[in-house]
């Protein structure tokens, strides 16, 4: 689905670009874990991309970003480099968690990326403390909170949709419905599939929105953001979106038949987007070929220094468990 | 308001004297939890201080331990210093995702990016009949975890000086507070901070090291008390740091006494009480006259009838009989 709103060519191939960078580093990423580069867990985000990239719009620098394990998109858009990010899944110390946490534990204080947790539905009351801080500070921020529709089963979350709704805490709270947790598909375990109505039942707005059209999501997250901004009061936006490769690296993905993979394939928001853009006549194939090029380019790059970083010294094992300096 | 006597102060008192002084100390903190509001506190720790301080800072919260355990560490990283009140260790259970998978992580996984200045406060510990689902000491199992610091106040002068260090500890820290103590009285102690890095010895002595912690202090001291009936002196040493331990306290003392017996309110297998027992042998085998004695909670959920209650719990008697067989048998 196409939306009204007009996009001006700088804007569109900003978005484009963003969508192609976390496809094609994605791509790269399944070579170097095929080649053992990328060790433990990795989950992509191949398919999903106009989630975080339409998203992540209408954030600000000064707002914070809680992410899950399949997180190398929104570190990506977010602004962390390819070349940090590559670095950690390498476990380098150049990585930007020091290459401690891997694929699914991107941190980056700078850009107020607080992770990359692994715990289904762990990051929610992270976000409600963030939101809870700035609330308190006077800071008119927004905590965005990335999450999977299996989320929604537990507890946390709607421990965190009453908390978040009853203090009218500044949270974005985003959740990627792939329509399966891990191989379970939503209505094998939801009784209401309706997840904009689950929150909506905790006194927030809620809708969803057409994960696959990347404007889309960037007008309802633009809208939402204001809300959150303006309003100190938290919204929900439910992602309808399809992961196009398995959960993870170890998953015989056996729970979905092919056919519906091709099916939601036809709907991948990268070509629907150029589509729509070399129709508005604001992209040219040229153009496409340009990005396509900086973007090799640039995790090329990534690559080779994730490939000259440093491990680090094993005599480091110890620190960081407790802060290095307590004050007296 | 909370009205202190000028002679007496109790623990309770002590403690709440303590979170005043912060929240008139610091903007940044504030304390949530269950109850901690309208109602003062489950213990009436908090009695007084929503009027004092306003809904803001004193937080009432739904019960949603996973959700306002975790909003505390958020809140933390987002540059605030809470104080989360999690009414007993028993429900802190509902909140161990985000104590050990997130406090206790981030710092570490994030490469240092990150500091969790977090503040947990519990009540633990049996004895007042609530059966076994109200009753747990848990303590054993979270000194087991990496990045977490536990306090466990057992004085007033603990209750009173310990939140201060802690709410400046960049660290996640969990106070423990024995149910026991909450009316323990005695004269009102420095205001000040103490230190959170070392144990205490809360009686010399020369024969024996009764190591204890929170509620097994005053049972400890009872002991010692018993025992100085009979000429033994024993040297009661307070553990306070439950994590990092300050094996260069406990050590100490063992090597004057050669003897120890450790009390623990919590269950025998896998306790603190036998990492305590292990850093001994580990560093004081030589010194030992005799093996380290443990006195732990029987290994049953704990009953509600009083008589039973209180055959599962570490005793004073208990801790003299361990003492005078262990003597013996140096003796012979």
């Amino acid at each position: 689905m196409s939306t009204p709103i007009p996009v001006d060519r700088e804007h569109g191939l900003d978005v484009l670009r963003q969508m192609l960078l976390v496809r094609r580093f994605e791509e790269r990423c399944v070579e170097l874990y095929s080649a053992t580069k990328i060790r433990g867990f990795m989950h992509l985000y191949i398919g999903e991309e106009a989630v975080a990239v339409g998203a992540m719009q209408a954030l600000e620098p000064q707002d914070a970003i809680v992410a899950t394990y399949r997180e190398h998109g929104h570190a990506l858009v977010r602004g962390v480099s390819a070349a940090s990010i590559m670095a950690e899944m390498y476990g380098k110390l150049e990585g930007c968690s020091r290459g401690r946490g891997g694929s699914m534990h991107l941190f980056d204080a700078a850009t107020r990326f607080y992770g990359g947790n692994a715990i289904v539905g762990g990051g929610l009351p992270l976000a409600v403390g963030l939101a809870l801080a700035d609330k308190l500070s006077g800071r008119r921020q927004v905590t965005a909170c990335f999450f999977g529709d299996g989320a929604v089963a537990e507890g946390e979350f709607h421990e965190c949709m009453n908390l978040a709704a009853l203090w009218r805490l500044p949270v974005l709270f985003l959740c990627e419905n792939n329509l399966y947790a891990m191989g379970t598909a939503l209505e094998r375990y939801e009784s209401e599939t309706d997840l904009a109505l689950k929150a909506a039942s905790y006194e927030m707005t809620a809708w969803s929105v057409d994960g696959m059209d990347v404007l889309a999501v960037e007008e309802a997250a633009r809208r939402a953001a204001a809300e959150v901004r303006d309003g100190s009061r938290p919204c929900f936006l439910e992602l309808r979106t399809y992961r196009f490769r398995a959960h993870s690296m170890y998953d015989p993905d056996l729970y979905r038949t092919k056919e519906e993979i091709e099916r939601y394939k036809q709907h991948d928001p990268i070509p629907a987007l150029i589509e729509r853009l070399r129709s508005a006549d604001v992209v040219a194939d040229r153009d496409v070929e340009e990005i396509e090029r900086s973007i090799d380019e640039e995790i090329q790059a990534a690559i080779e220094f994730a490939e000259a970083g440093t491990l680090e010294p094993v005599e480091d094992l110890e620190r960081f468990v407790y802060a290095e300096e307590v004050p007296a | 308001m909370s009205a202190v006597p000028t002679t007496t102060m109790t623990y309770r008192e002590a403690l709440r004297e303590a979170i005043r002084a912060a929240l008139i100390a610091d903007d940044r903190v504030f304390l949530m939890g269950e109850d901690v509001g309208a109602y003062g506190g489950c213990f009436g720790v908090s009695k007084g201080l929503l009027e004092e301080f306003g809904p803001e800072r004193i937080r009432d919260t739904p019960l949603s331990e996973s959700a306002f355990v975790g909003a505390g560490i958020g809140a933390a990283m987002g540059g605030m210093r809470p104080i989360v009140e999690v009414m007993t260790v028993n429900f802190c259970l509902l909140a161990l995702d985000q104590i050990i998978n997130n406090a206790a992580t981030i710092s570490h996984m994030a490469g240092g990016q990150f500091q969790i200045p977090l503040v947990i406060r519990m009540t633990t510990g049996a004895g007042r009949q609530v059966a076994a689902q109200h009753s747990h000491s848990l303590e054993g199992w979270l000194a087991h975890i990496p990045g977490l610091k536990l306090l466990a106040p057992s004085t007033l002068a603990d209750a009173r000086g310990m939140l201060a260090p802690a709410l400046a500890d960049p660290n996640p820290v969990l106070i423990f507070e024995h149910g026991s103590l909450y009316n323990l009285e005695g004269t009102p102690p420095e205001v000040g901070r103490v230190d959170i890095e070392h144990a205490a010895i809360r009686r010399t002595g020369s024969d024996v090291t009764l190591i204890a912690y929170g509620g097994t202090v005053p049972t400890a001291l009872a002991a010692a008390e018993q025992l100085a009936g009979i000429g033994v002196e024993a040297a009661v040493v307070d553990l306070r740091v439950l994590r990092p331990l300050d094996d260069e306290t406990i050590i100490a003392s063992v090597a004057g006494t050669h003897r120890a017996v450790v009390i623990d309110e919590g269950w025998r297998s896998g306790s603190l009480a036998a990492e305590v027992s292990a850093r001994i042998m580990e560093q004081a085998f030589y010194q030992l006259d005799a093996p380290v004695a443990r006195v732990c909670s029987a290994e049953v959920p704990m009953p509600y009838p009083r008589h039973l209650e209180q055959a599962a719990l570490p005793q004073p008697g208990t801790v003299v009989a361990e003492v005078r067989q262990m003597m013996g048998a140096a003796d012979e």
